[in-house]
């Protein structure tokens, strides 16, 4: 009831499809969180009611945009189902969400490029990195809040080929640090997760001398050792939960029980985690999509100063043409939000936002939508 | 001789008495502890009036405010649907194994029910959703989270069903009969009615079984912060799907951090975990205000 | 409920064939038809639970088929799970759904007589009805709370249980796999305060109404009270015990979300029998990787799994309908 009568008020206002500003000007709008975008920072409202669903990664990132967006624009209904970027494109090609949140592109061997276009009604669907999501490898250790880790040495760690903090070898990356004999307890993901896959792509890439499972969501055959945790959530309250404990969660939940997070060395000295580094990270992808569709190549063994290697980017994954054009102008409009205003919120939350030269691309791709 | 059995015995009986206390008092300690836990740490998003009449719609987990009523109404329309399936046919079930049943066909139902007792809610799901969305092409939406609700509903009217009406005296039966009421009329009439206040239990027992169920949400139906109120469109709320949505930025119990926009940590109100506790509570509350009533109800209907 | 009459009906809890008296046939022919309508519809109603048990079954078979004729490992003797490489064993998975329900079981089964004869044979009627109902309500918190406090609130506190056991590493059960929560042994903890609700009340149920003869009987003869529950209620009450039981068991088998959130997951290696140590059960399997059920082969594999559960459930039925039945014959 409540749903109805917020879009039957809102219907006058779709009509015009009302405009504002929300550049650092309008301070009263509650969409500015001091945007700084270099784009179009003009939000365009629709009304009536979206559905999206995949990546769990993504999950505040996106609930922040939703919040935002429909305070803003009240005739805008969007859910957000995190269940996981699998599920999001298994959804989204048998037409039960709109539009996808996935940790990875559409993968044309497995048959996703094909589904999703037949979905679109024959026109190609469309991957959008929207999101850079840093994953933190975190871990808590009696007297030691820094700590320098080469990707060798997190491979080690992981595969259990280093078994104690006082590890000669991590001694060697950790001059300054008093590193205690406390043996070392891996924490990894239990569940099915686009975080596993890309923190197995990073050592797969960076260090392939002492990584060599292939990359996969279930981490079953990741060759990790330890034990693992249900969630993003899981993950953090166990390594937090553990003297000498360590493991990989995307960097909010790292932040929220404040866990120490350690620099990645890949070669040009250590890198700490920040928006900043990680949006350099970002920056060092290689577009490999081809016309609309902006597919990433990223480079986890990059040695770009300055750049945080161990990111996952996430997509929302949208047809180029739907066949309701009202579908597809909600689509539009509120992605376009997620692109240029939306992208201030990340911050704060943990995430990066994407470099100014594909966040650009980005939107342009999006106003493609019909 | 006598004296030392005596004593033997007494002892037994004291050691039995001491023991089967214990397991009492031990037994409970596990489940007073948990009603404590939850009562403790939802209440106070509870005794707000805003948790009865908002959603959480536009309400991230570092806002205050919003409430439950989404999952609240989503909760009863779906726990409804579902009753309004597994109760009819589960009294049906229990008559037939009560009043008729005998013989092969009778121990067959009477085993698929203990089997479908055991059919895990995981698997259930799967089975509503590989037969309306995979096979006939179906959208997913709230009465598809009733349908494998039934499934699990279902044993448990049955076999409460099946309880209450072997408790109704036989004498009962053949007054009926002698007075030349035919069965099927008996049942409705006398044996259905006399054993009235304890289907209703067996019923609400059910309700609580599956108000709680999170595994079907997680595929026939995605969350919705907002109201919806169409069981068959669109994403939609309940209960233990907002514990399973707050579940995501839940913390560990201590001072939750954020960032601020230069990237430091800042400490942080995290509501997730209020709402967490604040939607499981709410269920316990709504069981047990269902169970009171019907309770009342069915003194009523005694006197 | 007010209904303390006794049955003339054998007691063997949920167990069919009463004996209703034969209906006289006063009447003609149209209230027979009605009768026969009647009886028809309630049959109707059976023949729909059969249908739907077969359903069930049968579409877990047919979802199956494709990934268990894939499969290059033996799926019910290899413990490889490893979807992408179309390795399909459930060795470990079978391991961890049994111990975690065999822990659940050993703490509960006594822990529910013990309640349950405590409720119906010492406490006062007064104190007995409320707790009753609180054991019921009990039922209403989702298996997802009782998986967060466990994990968060009990587990942490289960550990001087775990260390102190654990002394005993010789016997394989206890052996130290270095696990500080999140072990079989803490799923089973949590799985045993989730059923012992449900035990409960059956045994409740069936010590309830023990024939009263029987009970004063044996009181006559001079019986202390342990005796006369030793010699009238315990006898009487087994076969209900074993039905209650197995119900527990069988919640317990299938039990997804609370310990999909409680168990840690093992990492590949030597098989270790310890409970200390981390398992994911059929269930919770099933639970981690819902998310990624997109080719038919990769949720074959886990409907091939959630297969074998369901058969695992129905052996556990098959098996408590015997012994109740061997309990009412002796």
């Amino acid at each position: 009831m409540m749903t109805g009568l917020l879009t039957v008020a809102a219907v006058a206002i779709a009509g015009c499809s009302s405009t504002s500003t929300t550049a650092g000007s309008n301070t009263g709008s509650p969409i500015t969180g001091g945007a700084k975008t270099s784009a179009a920072a003009e939000v365009n409202c629709s009304s009536g009611t979206l559905n999206a669903e995949g990546s769990t990664a993504q999950t505040n990132a996106i609930t922040q945009w939703i919040n935002d967006y429909t305070k803003h624009c009240t005739g805008a209904t969007i859910n957000y189902n995190p269940t996981g970027s699998g599920a999001g494109i298994k959804n989204f090609t048998a037409g039960q969400v709109d539009f996808a949140g996935s940790d990875s592109a559409l993968n044309p061997a497995k048959g996703e490029v094909a589904a999703a276009a037949q979905r679109c009604g024959g026109s190609p669907a469309l991957d959008l990195p929207m999101v850079t999501g840093p994953i933190a490898v975190a871990f808590k250790l009696q007297g030691v809040d820094k700590l320098t880790l080469t990707p060798d040495l997190v491979a080690k760690i992981f595969t259990g080929k280093i078994t104690s903090w006082d590890d000669p070898a991590l001694k060697a990356a950790n001059s300054g640090a008093h590193l205690p004999a406390t043996k070392i307890t891996v924490f990894f993901r239990s569940d099915s997760s686009g975080t596993t896959e890309n923190f197995e792509k990073y050592l797969k890439a960076a260090a392939p001398a002492d990584y060599t499972a292939t990359p996969a969501k279930d981490s079953s055959q990741s060759g990790f050792v330890g034990q693992g945790k249900a969630k993003s959530q899981g993950v953090a309250q166990a390594i937090g939960s553990t003297q000498g404990g360590i493991g990989y969660v995307e960097y909010s939940f790292a932040v929220q029980d404040n866990l120490s997070v350690a620099a990645i060395d890949n070669g040009s000295g250590p890198v700490e985690l920040s928006k900043n580094s990680a949006s350099a990270a970002a920056a060092a992808a290689t577009v490999v999509g081809t016309g609309n569709d902006l597919s990433l190549n990223l480079d986890y063994a990059t040695k770009a100063p300055g750049a945080y290697p161990i990111i996952l980017v996430t997509y929302e994954i949208a047809c180029s043409t739907y066949t309701d054009p009202a579908v597809a102008t909600r689509v539009k409009d509120f992605l376009a939000y997620a692109a240029t205003g939306g992208q201030a919120a990340l911050a704060g939350l943990g995430y990066a936002p994407l470099p100014a030269s594909l966040q650009g691309k980005v939107l342009a791709s999006i106003n493609t939508i019909h | 001789m006598n004296a030392t059995l005596g004593a033997r015995r007494r002892a037994a009986d004291r050691t039995a008495t001491v023991l089967i206390t214990g397991c009492f008092l031990l037994g409970l300690v596990p489940l007073v502890w948990l009603l404590y836990t939850v009562a403790s740490k939802g209440w106070h998003m509870v005794v707000t009036s805003e948790w009865w009449l908002q959603s959480q719609r536009g309400v991230g987990f570092r806002d205050p405010g919003g409430g439950a009523l989404h999952a609240i109404v989503g909760t009863a329309e779906q726990v409804a649907l579902c009753a309004a399936i597994s109760v009819p046919v589960g009294l049906l079930v229990g008559v037939y194994l009560v009043e008729y049943g005998r013989g092969t066909f009778a121990r067959v139902t009477s085993f698929a029910v203990d089997v479908l007792t055991g059919i895990p809610s995981i698997v259930a799901a799967l089975f509503v959703y590989a037969v309306a969305i995979t096979t006939l092409g179906g959208q997913r939406a709230g009465w598809l989270v009733s349908l494998a609700l039934v499934v699990l509903m279902l044993p448990v009217i049955v076999r409460s069903t099946e309880e209450m009406l072997r408790l109704v005296p036989d004498e009962l039966r053949e007054a009926s009969y002698a007075l030349g009421v035919p069965k099927w009329k008996t049942v409705v009439k006398v044996v259905v009615p006399t054993a009235f206040s304890g289907l209703v239990t067996g019923v609400l027992l059910g309700v609580a079984r599956v108000a709680g169920e999170t595994a079907p949400l997680l595929i026939l139906v995605g969350y919705a912060s907002g109201m919806n109120t169409d069981l068959f469109a669109g994403f939609q709320a309940s209960l233990p799907g907002m514990i399973n949505d707050q579940f995501v930025n839940l913390g560990s119990g201590g001072q939750a951090y954020g960032l601020d926009a230069n990237g430091n940590r800042v400490p942080i109100h995290n509501f997730a975990p209020d709402r967490l506790w604040g939607a499981a509570l709410t269920l316990i509350v709504i069981v047990l205000v269902l169970n009171l009533v019907a309770r009342l109800a069915g003194r009523r209907a005694r006197t | 409920m007010a209904a303390r009459v006794r049955v003339a009906a054998p007691e063997a809890a949920p167990a069919p064939d009463p004996a209703p008296v034969p209906p006289l046939r006063l009447t003609g022919s149209g209230t027979a038809r009605a009768d026969r309508l009647f009886a028809a519809v309630t049959r109707g109603a059976g023949g729909f639970v059969v249908v739907l048990v077969l359903l069930v079954a049968g579409f877990l078979a047919v979802k199956a088929a494709p990934a268990l004729r894939v499969d290059r490992v033996n799926f019910l003797t290899s413990r490889t799970w490893d979807v992408a490489g179309h390795r399909f064993g459930i060795v470990d998975m079978l391991w961890a759904t049994v111990t975690v329900s065999a822990v659940a079981m050993v703490i509960a089964l006594p822990l529910a007589v013990g309640v349950a004869l405590f409720i119906t044979q010492y406490a006062p009627r007064r104190l007995a009805r409320p707790v009753a109902h609180v054991v019921d309500l009990l039922a209403a918190i989702p298996s997802i709370v009782y998986g967060i406090w466990g994990i968060l609130v009990l587990a942490p506190l289960l550990r001087p249980v775990q260390d102190a056991l654990g002394s005993a590493h010789w016997i394989p059960l206890f052996g130290n796999e270095g696990y500080s929560t999140g072990t079989i042994f803490d799923g089973g903890v949590v799985l045993a305060v989730m059923i012992l609700p449900i035990i409960t009340a059956v045994a409740r149920d069936v010590f309830e109404r023990t024939p009263v003869a029987h009970l004063e009987a044996a009181r006559a003869l001079g019986a202390t009270r342990w005796e006369t529950i030793r010699l009238t209620v315990l006898p009487h009450g087994r076969s209900g015990i074993v039905s209650g039981a197995m119900l527990g068991l069988g919640r317990a088998l299938g039990e997804t979300v609370a310990l999909y959130l409680i168990l840690s997951k093992p990492p590949a290696g030597p098989f270790s029998p310890s409970l200390f140590a981390g398992g994911e059960t059929f269930a919770s399997k099933i639970a981690s990787n819902a998310a990624e059920f997109s080719t038919p082969t990769q949720t074959g594999a886990y409907l091939a799994a959630g297969l074998v559960l369901f058969a695992l459930t129905f052996v556990v039925n098959a098996v408590a309908r015997w012994i109740a039945r061997r309990g009412d014959a002796a």
